[in-house]
């Protein structure tokens, strides 16, 4: 069971630090240009950051206790591809989605 | 200030926002099912989505309080996955820089991808625009995704505790990460920060705490850096 306490510190101190994020440059810096390394390595953070974080959710699921799943395996690669190919989100997810169903079911 | 202009720029960006519509609504109810299988209560659930309004890090720091990480990485891993808004704030700055401030704080808390790639599009296309029409453009194309990230969020809170365990809601999360990425691939620089991301990671699946992710993340980023430098000389060279 989550923490009470740490959740409402989690909640406001992602919801501050969010609002610092977004404000930090339209509100703090104004007119001034930035250094051209910082804006290079911050045009990375969504596709280095997000996939980081699903690759082991990916191959090593803590719903199957780790062990690899070949549903949500084929789930993920159809995903990916769908949203690299049609560059849809909603066509993604719910290809994803029925590719995850599929074979649950027919495993299951 | 012609309220005139900024107010048919408010209603092309709410027109232009449609769309999303699709997207948002299965997202934030998603958010609300998933918070309330995790235990917060709908209260507790709908302040989240209020107070953060950013769905990639909710998720995030849901996921990390499950697992009973510590604050302080739970902290750092969702503001480590909310890091592109300081690149959207970034980039949007030189559009609304001279809007009043209270406009600027507004817009800060709205800024959510949606709402950033659309102005951003629209800015670029018209350069001719005001920073009054651009606020008008900007606050209108948020309008639909803020209000139904609200009220997704809270019917999906509302209803979660009757959604079955078969339902394998636990792959949701990867399942929306992975298509809200998949488009962002627009050059090699993108695929090599993201493959160089994904193999620290799953290298670093042992570090404490989900911290293999934030360093993932930074080694992916320069390696991205880097690969934008070198194209960039390698085509300068042969021009």
């Amino acid at each position: 069971m989550i923490d009470k306490t740490t959740l409402w510190i989690v909640i406001i101190g992602l919801g501050l630090g969010s609002f610092f994020l977004r404000f930090v440059f339209t509100g703090l810096v104004g007119h001034r240009a930035m250094p051209a390394w910082l804006l290079r390595h911050l045009r990375y953070t969504a596709v280095a950051v997000l996939p980081a974080l699903v690759a082991p959710q990916v191959l090593w699921p803590s719903a199957t206790s780790g062990e690899t799943d070949p549903a949500r395996l084929a789930a993920a690669a159809t995903t990916f591809a769908v949203g690299l190919i049609t560059k849809s989100v909603l066509a993604a997810m719910l290809s994803g989605a029925t590719v995850l169903y599929s074979v649950l079911y027919l495993l299951g | 200030m012609t309220s005139t202009t900024s107010k048919s720029a408010y209603l092309r960006g709410l027109g232009d926002a449609a769309p999303f519509i699709l997207v948002v609504i299965p997202f934030s109810m998603l958010f609300g099912i998933v918070s309330v299988e995790a235990g917060l209560s709908v209260v507790e659930t709908f302040a989240f989505s209020f107070l953060v309004i950013a769905g990639a890090a909710q998720f995030t720091a849901l996921q990390l309080l499950q697992e009973e990480a510590p604050t302080f990485i739970v902290l750092a891993s969702a503001l480590a996955v909310n890091l592109r808004m300081a690149m959207y704030s970034a980039s949007l700055t030189p559009y609304i820089g001279a809007a009043p401030i209270w406009q600027r704080a507004l817009a800060a808390y709205l800024t959510v991808d949606q709402s950033y790639i659309l102005a951003i599009a629209k800015f670029e296309k018209e350069p001719q625009m005001t920073v009054p029409q651009r606020m008008g453009y900007f606050f209108g194309a948020v309008t639909p995704v803020a209000v139904l990230w609200y009220a997704g969020t809270l019917t999906g809170a509302v209803i979660g505790a009757q959604v079955p365990d078969s339902w394998a809601l636990d792959f949701a999360i990867p399942i929306t990460f992975l298509a809200m990425i998949a488009p962002m691939f627009r050059t090699l620089a993108h695929v090599v920060a993201a493959f160089v991301a994904v193999v620290v990671s799953l290298l670093a699946v042992d570090v404490p705490y989900s911290l293999g992710i934030i360093i993932a993340g930074a080694i992916g980023m320069v390696a991205g850096a880097q690969c934008e430098w070198w194209m960039e000389r390698r085509k300068g060279g042969a021009s």
